[in-house]
């Protein structure tokens, strides 16, 4: 295989700028530069770098495996080409097209110059080999920084959505709406276990008045908050169990083992009985 | 050995632990704590576990021990100032302290151990009569 | 996935468990894992150090890096040439202990990461390790 790889090599360092101008060529026709999001002088870039990086690898020996080391410097252009391109919202066969439009150009350059030879069957397949399993591997990286993009506004919606408000003197309040799934769960809980610390609150109310539903790891989640919380010296209640969720909780056998409220008020009037304070209506006045 | 210092404040026995304790220096400190409510007369022990980075089921089982020895001897325990961090691992570790009362800080947990001290003794001088 | 080796830490003594802690702190932090992730790992290494140390005789720990694509992790893998563990599904239960401990060092270091393996026969020692990603 490395015989062919060589070949490949030489013919690609020999007819270098021919191929490159025809690849951009046949790129540039199957929409690659995205009516001009792409600019042509960073295809071109883009392109030269790939074909050097590539003939390099093949002449310095680098198997079938693309993922072996000799194979790294063409794998970053490629990386730093799939991100790029996931970020700017290309689409993954877009994406991979950078690699496969080489295929043409590069083929016909191979039949030209290996005409007479023996081996050229055997190179084309090689070639075609290659360049499938990098194109595969534009896609993986495409797909890579687009979970990674999910990722991140997923992280940015958490935050948002998860308000720790102080309510009183040493008594915050938590109000969770929407679906709680356990990895929001878990981090508006360690948010509230910090704010307690933050604010010195001696009480926290979690109120799940806009909770449509809760399931058995959720409850977990709120029965392991309601136990840190326990440790490190603060005292939880709940608030605004739906009668649906109440139904939840004892079919689903758990035991909660915390003060519960109806409502956010009357768990904001024990918080308040409990740190030992009072809220009165003023007499009235004249 | 190193130890770990054990401070008399009014009535109470104040333990901060600074230091990684290895598991050694964890047990003297329960020997050591178990023999001072004794020659102190104390009737409280806090134990402030807010520099600790980690605490894990051979530290935790220390903690259950010293407040099971203590409320023996007559004597009230209170665990102040754990951090978040440390409290939900040891709850996803699975140990639950059941039966160690807590408090935010130190000031919190002296002024809860004061009041229990007053309590039990108004109860044992009603029983007096 | 690449794993990369960055050092072995005996474990022959009850000092050893703080360095298994401090150890693991180190590489943890280094990695750049969030606080809870950090207090995780370490509290599972404390806990199957001193498996280690008191039923296996002592034996070392194996500290890894992984790297996954954009993932990375930190491998902890434990090993000693004690006596081995008979049956590890009842090792493994909440509140089994032939120790005199609270018997949650195993399944409540398992509950710490994202991922658990345990190997032993009897007589031919024990192998855990513990993965915890970033």
């Amino acid at each position: 295989m490395p015989a062919n790889f060589e070949a490949l090599a030489s013919v690609i360092e020999q007819s270098e700028k021919d191929l490159l101008s025809r690849w951009i060529a046949a790129l540039t026709a199957a929409g690659a530069t995205r009516s001009g999001q792409t600019s042509d002088k960073e295809l071109k870039d883009a392109c030269g770098r790939f074909l050097k990086e590539l003939r390099n690898a093949l002449k310095s020996g680098a198997g079938e495996d693309i993922a072996s080391p000799p194979w790294q410097d063409v794998r970053e252009v490629l990386e730093e080409i799939s991100t790029a391109r996931a970020l700017r919202g290309y689409s993954p066969v877009e994406t991979a097209l950078f690699v496969f439009s080489l295929k043409e150009p590069l083929f016909d350059l191979l039949r030209k110059v290996l005409a007479r030879e023996e081996h050229l069957a055997d190179v084309l397949i090689a070639s075609g080999g290659v360049l499938d399993r990098l194109g595969l591997f534009t896609t993986e990286v495409y797909q890579k920084s687009r979970e990674e993009v999910i990722k991140r506004q997923q992280d940015e919606l958490l935050e948002l959505s998860t308000p720790v408000i102080q309510l009183w003197d040493k008594i915050l309040a938590l109000p969770l709406i929407g679906t709680l799934d356990s990895a929001r769960t878990q981090i508006v809980m360690e948010n509230l276990l910090q704010t307690i610390v933050d604010a010195e609150a001696e009480i926290a109310i979690i109120d799940i008045t806009g909770v449509p539903a809760v399931d058995t790891l959720v409850a977990q989640h709120l029965i392991k908050t309601v136990a840190a919380a326990r440790l490190m010296g603060a005292d939880c209640i709940i608030s605004g169990i739906r009668p649906q969720i109440a139904q939840t909780i004892v079919h689903l056998g758990l035991d909660l083992q915390v003060v519960s409220k109806a409502t956010m008020a009357d768990a904001l009037s024990l918080a308040l009985k409990k740190t030992g304070q009072r809220v009165e209506r003023l007499a009235a006045r004249g | 050995m190193d130890k770990i210092p054990i401070l008399k404040v009014g009535k109470c026995l104040l333990v901060t632990i600074q230091i990684d304790m290895h598991d050694r220096l964890a047990m003297a400190l329960q020997d050591d704590l178990t023999n001072a409510i004794v020659s102190t007369k104390s009737k409280g022990v806090l134990i402030d576990v807010s520099a600790l980075e980690i605490v894990d089921s051979f530290i935790g089982r220390m903690l259950s021990n010293i407040a099971s020895a203590s409320r023996v001897l007559d004597a009230v325990t209170i665990v102040v100032g754990m951090r978040p961090h440390v409290a939900i691992t040891l709850v996803e570790l699975g140990v639950q302290l059941s039966g160690i009362r807590t408090a935010r800080n130190v000031d919190k947990g002296l002024e809860t151990i004061n009041r229990l001290i007053e309590q039990s003794e108004s109860t044992d001088a009603d029983g007096d009569d | 996935m690449l794993t990369e080796t960055i050092e072995t830490v005996p474990i022959r003594s009850s000092e050893d468990i703080v360095r298994v802690r401090q150890k693991v702190r180190f590489h943890a932090d280094a990695m750049g894992m969030s606080l809870i992730d950090q207090t995780k790992i370490i509290t599972a290494a404390s806990e199957i150090a001193r498996n280690t140390f008191e039923y296996g005789g002592g034996g070392e720990l194996l500290l890894e890096i992984l790297r996954d694509g954009a993932r990375r992790g930190l491998r902890l893998t434990f090993s000693d040439e004690g006596p081995g563990i008979a049956d590890i599904e009842q090792a493994m239960r909440d509140h089994f202990t032939t120790g005199g401990g609270l018997g949650l060092g195993l399944g409540g270091a398992k509950r710490l990461v994202n991922e658990f393996d345990i190997k032993s026969q009897p007589g031919e020692g024990t192998r855990i390790s513990l993965i915890r990603w970033k």
